[in-house]
């Protein structure tokens, strides 16, 4: 049953990031991308990771969806990427060097998945447990967030302010 | 329950996924995106990676992704509004110069 799951999950990531490739239309690949980033919630959830899975929808499918449509919307009224391609040779090049990538990446973790110890019982990613976490070992890295994120709000004010 | 190994797979190709459409895409606003599939990838594999060795510090750095990942998107996308706003042309193939 959960395998079930777990393949309907990945086909719907794997179709609409495809899909979010392929489309020339942007509006059409950040819908895509919306789909693709609930989908990965939702194997968050059957990793039981609850937390995680709220958290991608709030802030991902939800806050950073909504600023790629705001910025496609205000960017670009028709469509895009029609001109002619001066580099459509080395596009093509691109697809088997990333197979050749894909290979080296699935060897790479091959070799992590199979020398790790065996596999322990899951952790339930509660907000309990993750707040017990980020309150106590990864209070210092949390604080930073703060700092990092004061950091953007104060540069997107500054990049987006009008020169007279 | 599916094997962890099998999430580590699916991160494997939605990474190299997100690899390919930074190579092939000419829309700043869509190598944005494959880069947020990236992102994503590598959460799901630090997800899968924890569970594996039953801790919850997995989980808590996908959380610190997650935050890197919003601040990264207000500041890409505002980069991008105003390189927009001066050179009304909007791929990334022209925009060879550092200065303008």
């Amino acid at each position: 049953m959960s395998l079930v799951v777990f393949v309907t999950l990945a086909l719907l990531v794997i179709g609409s990031a495809a899909g979010l490739i392929l489309r020339r239309n942007p509006i059409h690949g950040a819908l895509f991308l919306v789909i693709n980033l609930a989908s990965v919630a939702a194997l968050f959830l059957t990793l039981r990771a609850e937390f995680l899975a709220a958290v991608q929808v709030i802030v991902y499918a939800g806050a950073i969806a909504v600023l790629f449509i705001f910025a496609i919307m205000v960017l670009i009224p028709g469509r895009e990427e029609t001109g002619p391609d001066a580099l459509r040779s080395q596009r093509w090049a691109a697809v088997p060097l990333v197979g050749v990538f894909l290979i080296l990446v699935a060897l790479a973790l091959r070799s992590i998945t199979l020398s790790s110890p065996a596999r322990e019982p899951a952790v339930a990613g509660g907000v309990e447990a993750i707040g017990r976490v980020l309150f106590t070992d990864y209070l210092f890295p949390f604080e930073l967030t703060s700092v990092l994120l004061l950091a953007a709000i104060v540069g997107v004010m500054a990049l987006t302010k009008r020169r007279a | 329950m599916v094997p962890e190994s099998y999430y580590v797979a699916l991160s494997a190709v939605l990474f190299s996924m997100g690899v390919l459409g930074v190579l092939v895409r000419r829309n700043p606003l869509v190598i944005f995106m494959s880069i947020e599939l990236m992102l994503n990838a590598s959460n799901l594999a630090l997800v899968a990676l924890g569970q594996r060795h039953g801790t919850i510090e997995g989980q808590a750095l996908v959380f610190f992704v997650m935050c890197v990942a919003a601040a990264e998107v207000a500041v890409g996308l505002a980069i991008i509004v105003a390189i927009f706003r001066i050179r009304r042309r909007l791929s990334v193939d022209e925009l060879t110069l550092m200065r303008w």
